[in-house]
């Protein structure tokens, strides 16, 4: 049933004039603004800075990583310690760094893009930011459990994570399952605000890529999360409560697991790279000076992509002893994926082509991102032939594979980003001298970190081990040099960040960068507290 | 410089040239052995001309990229064109990519189906991972053993110099025959491992309640190393597999003689069950099987791991009155934990000796005497 009253309060040219007025021209002051916030950029903000700090915290289990591979033989930490290093380090960097920064990007520039004066569902979207930290004080609260934290793996994979797990795995279960309400909440919140706010004349084929790359991620997570919330309950109810999901001696199926995790899993590893190829498209049209190359194919093959995420997940458990015909199936599809993403890196390219070519901080790691994230993709084409896949399975490989897509991918884009609409957020130019410090010296020392790990993989250096043989030595020690520098070069980042945000720096216009197209260049820098309170009206 | 020598050694080895000129058998820094068998030959030419492919597609993506940078920059006065789409191009960067795609699956799908056919074996072992070691059982002879790591605990520990196998080596090393289709049923009694022999392009997980097949036919003798691939809890990466390639007669002479010796141990066991062992030489034994066998999750001091390994020193079952929980639970294990049922592993007398090590050491002192024929009669249900 619906009323007059209703209808006023649903359509956006009327809306609440009446609570409006009186906190439009101030912003509310101290601690509370940020615990009672309903403002997309207050929220993107927080998300952002929660992303950073847990990157740092995710960062630092790495450094321990690394400091133990350091070279051969026992020094530093126990392996079950390990173990929960390498677990929690990849739970954190998935699921606190990269999701929520994307996010945190998603609130701060979708309204702007689209000419939305907020997103759809302000009180919705504190909530799934402010159960954020809890999943992970949560999470990392467990590591002092007697018996320590998780130490099976981000994968969890079962038995090992039921009936030989630990005790924290309770409080590992339930910190996954509120990470989970708030990324579909988030994502909710994304298509909603999309599909209803968008200005007059902001066709779908008119939205900014980076709009309609989170658009189909935000259907990725919808429909993926619950099946991660599901699977994390079956590990629940096999460890305390006596089911035997997953336990053969009770009709169940350990194989069970690895199929529901990577139904979820595989997706997942697009949902934290399609809002990436979102911002590439954004930031390589502006510093090249010319308009995107294929809108409507970069579009086309952001959906292919998303919809082949959803049948390719055994590839990676082409070791557990599938029938042939269904590895075959599994690694056609798999390779199928290189297509839609060839398309993608092609009309980057074609884009600069014949453009008018600068290299500014955030087409700097723009470029860094296509060659490095084209190399990541490569190796997964080569990890996607399924008897080869035998030799390369659970390797250093598998690492080198997956950290440049995602830390040369994902997090190179999300520092992109950053430098990119950074000058929008504070109205001033961050300082270029220590970004300039901050690229090469991170592009430098990622490579260290990572490239040789192709080689160790390769010579047969397993993943999740605390000690190796004698002839994996020489290239681990560069790795872990490598990682230390990387690790350091983020608190450069750290440094210019604060810098920015004590409104140091050169003020700028309200497009900052020439070239820059697009709604949220035409709001002055900073953007105000409000904007778009009426629709623009895009052409 | 060592790394840059290295890396560069790295471009130049890939060449297939190069690799070919490697013997077979040799370990590799940087790349994929080609192994020992025709699959992993097959497996390492597919490898390298996926590796070729992708560097072809690199520098043709990257070098495109790389002029449009240095041609088309701003401050080399570079205008901008105006164009942004060009269906001709898309579809070609489309199409050409798929070709190229099947050129890839057709020698892929012909070695995957090679790999997968386990018919007409000439033997069969059956491989059961544990936390952490595995048991190999010959299927045609009357011959099993658990393999574990020989490396010494004071080499981890950087005590002691780290010698050439490391982490690589094995008390009980599997032999095989070459020339002759082995086949693996691989299975797990508790995680879920992973069965990996680099150089037979080999990797199987191991599921607990379900069995695997896998199969290899070495072409040169030799010995084999590979590891456990799969997370499997605490000691996953001190878990490696050895394999001992023979010439079928040796082979032949090696498993009529493990043959002969499993059949004297089972009548030394049955000697023993009449027999009473000293404290002393229960406790040395017991020490032994103690620091070879539990100590992996109980600790050396019997500690154990707080929350994770229960501790034995001080614990009921150790210093109880009753001997029998103490026998039940190292004989069948505990269902539903890392605690694994021994009296597959471990002869009557190891156990009894293990047990009264565990009630005599770290002030667990019960004065308790545990012999072989307490074993025996807990085992028949006396």
């Amino acid at each position: 049933m619906s009323t007059a009253t209703d209808t006023v309060n649903t359509n956006p040219d009327s809306h609440g004039h009446d609570s409006h007025d009186d906190h439009h021209h101030h912003i509310p002051k101290g601690l509370m603004r940020w615990v009672l916030t309903t403002n997309h950029k207050d929220i993107g903000t927080l998300y952002l800075w929660f992303a950073f700090i847990m990157f740092l915290v995710g960062g630092a289990m790495a450094m321990v990583i690394r400091a133990e591979l350091f070279q051969p033989g026992l020094q530093i930490v126990e392996p079950n310690f390990f173990n929960q290093m390498t677990t929690v380090h990849g739970l954190i960097m998935v699921f606190g760094a990269v999701m929520p920064a994307f996010t945190g990007l998603a609130n701060w520039l979708i309204p702007m893009m689209i000419g939305a004066p907020d997103m759809a569902l302000p009180r919705m979207n504190n909530w799934s930011f402010w159960i954020l930290p809890f999943a992970f004080l949560i999470l990392l609260s467990s590591l002092f459990v007697e018996g320590g934290g998780p130490a099976f793996g981000w994968t969890f994979y079962a038995p090992l994570s039921t009936t030989y797990s630990g005790d924290s795995t309770a409080l590992f279960v339930f910190s996954v399952h509120i990470m989970g309400i708030s990324s579909i909440m988030g994502a909710i919140n994304v298509i909603v605000t999309i599909f209803n706010m968008r200005a007059p004349g902001m066709t779908y084929m008119k939205m900014p890529l980076f709009v309609w790359t989170w658009l189909i991620t935000a259907f990725l997570l919808i429909a993926v999360m619950p099946v991660l919330a599901g699977v994390v309950t079956m590990v629940l109810t096999d460890k305390y409560f006596g089911t035997s999901f997953f336990d053969a001696a009770g009709g169940g199926d350990p194989v069970l697991f690895q199929h529901i995790f990577w139904f979820f899993g595989h997706p997942e590893v697009y949902i934290m790279i399609l809002p990436a190829f979102g911002i590439i498209s954004q930031i390589v049209p502006t510093f090249s000076r010319k308009k995107l190359f294929g809108y409507a194919s970069m579009v086309y093959a952001t959906a292919s992509i998303a919809l082949l995420s959803f049948i390719v997940w055994a590839h990676h458990m082409f070791t557990t002893g599938m029938p042939v015909f269904a590895e075959m199936f599994f690694m056609i599809a798999t390779m199928i994926i290189a297509v839609p993403t060839g398309v993608k890196v092609f009309n980057w390219v074609a884009t600069m082509w014949r453009g008018s070519i600068s290299f500014e901080i955030p087409m700097l790691f723009a470029i860094a991102f296509i060659i490095l994230f084209t190399i990541g993709g490569l190796s997964g084409l080569m990890l996607a032939i399924t008897p080869v896949d035998f030799q390369y399975h659970d390797t250093y490989f598998v690492v080198a594979h997956f950290h440049y897509v995602l830390v040369t991918g994902a997090v190179f884009s999300i520092m992109a980003a950053v430098y990119y609409w950074l000058p929008k957020w504070t109205g001033r130019m961050f300082d270029i001298t220590l970004a300039k410090w901050h690229f090469w010296c991170s592009l430098i020392s990622v490579n260290v970190l990572f490239f040789p790990m192709h080689f160790v993989g390769l010579a047969g250096m397993p993943r999740r081990i605390p000690d190796y043989a004698l002839q994996f030595a020489d290239f681990n020690k560069w790795i872990s040099v490598g990682g230390f520098a990387f690790g350091l070069s983020q608190l450069i980042f750290l440094a210019l960040v604060i810098k920015a945000c004590r409104k140091k720096g050169e003020k700028v216009s309200s497009q900052v960068w020439e070239g820059a197209e697009g709604l949220e260049w035409e709001i002055p820098s900073p953007a105000p507290y409000h904007t778009f309170d009426t629709p623009p009206t895009v052409k | 410089m060592k790394f840059l020598q290295t890396a560069f050694g790295a471009l130049l080895l890939s060449t297939p040239i190069m690799s070919l000129a490697q013997s077979a058998s040799e370990r590799s820094n940087i790349n994929l052995r080609p192994g020992v068998t025709d699959i992993s030959q097959q497996v390492f030419g597919l490898h390298m001309m996926m590796f070729w492919i992708c560097v072809a597609i690199a520098v043709i993506v990257f070098g495109v990229m790389f002029y449009a940078m240095i041609k088309h920059r701003k401050s080399a006065g570079a205008k901008p064109a105006n164009f942004h789409e060009n269906v001709k191009v898309e579809i070609a960067w489309t199409v050409v990519p798929f070709l190229i795609l099947i050129a890839m699956a057709v020698p892929a799908a012909s070695t995957l189906l090679d790999m997968e056919d386990v018919s007409k074996p000439d033997l069969t072992v059956l491989v059961t991972g544990s936390q952490w070691k595995w048991h190999y059982k010959y299927m045609d002879n009357d011959v099993e053993f658990f393999s574990t790591l020989a490396t010494q605990p004071e080499q981890i520990r950087n005590k002691f110099t780290k010698s050439e196998n490391y982490l690589l080596e094995v008390d009980r090393p599997l032999v095989i025959p070459t020339g002759k289709k082995v086949r693996f049923l691989i299975t797990s009694d508790d995680v879920i491992h992973s069965w990996w022999v680099p150089d037979f392009a080999v990797k199987k997980d191991a599921n607990p309640g379900f069995i695997n097949e896998a199969w290899t036919n070495v072409n040169e003798p030799g010995v084999y190393r590979g590891q456990c691939a799969e997370l499997c809890g605490k000691d996953h990466g001190f878990m490696p597999v050895v394999v001992i390639a023979m010439e079928p007669e040796e082979y032949e002479a090696w498993i009529v003689e493990q043959e002969a010796i499993a059949q004297r141990a089972r009548e030394e066991e049955q000697r023993l069950l009449a027999m009473n062992m000293s404290m002393e030489e229960l406790m040395t034994t017991g020490k032994q099987v103690y620091d070879s066998v539990c100590a992996a999750c109980h600790m050396p001091n019997g500690e154990g791991l707080a929350g994770v390994f229960p501790a034995i020193k001080g614990s009921a079952i150790a210093t109880g009155d009753d001997l029998n929980p103490h026998i039940d639970i190292i004989v069948y294990g505990k269902a539903g934990t890392a605690m694994q049922s021994f009296a597959k592993q471990l002869t009557m007398s190891e156990i009894a000796a293990v047990i009264t090590y565990q009630r005599n050491a770290w002030g667990n002192n019960t004065g308790d005497m545990v012999q072989a024929k307490d074993i025996n009669a807990v085992m028949n249900g006396e």
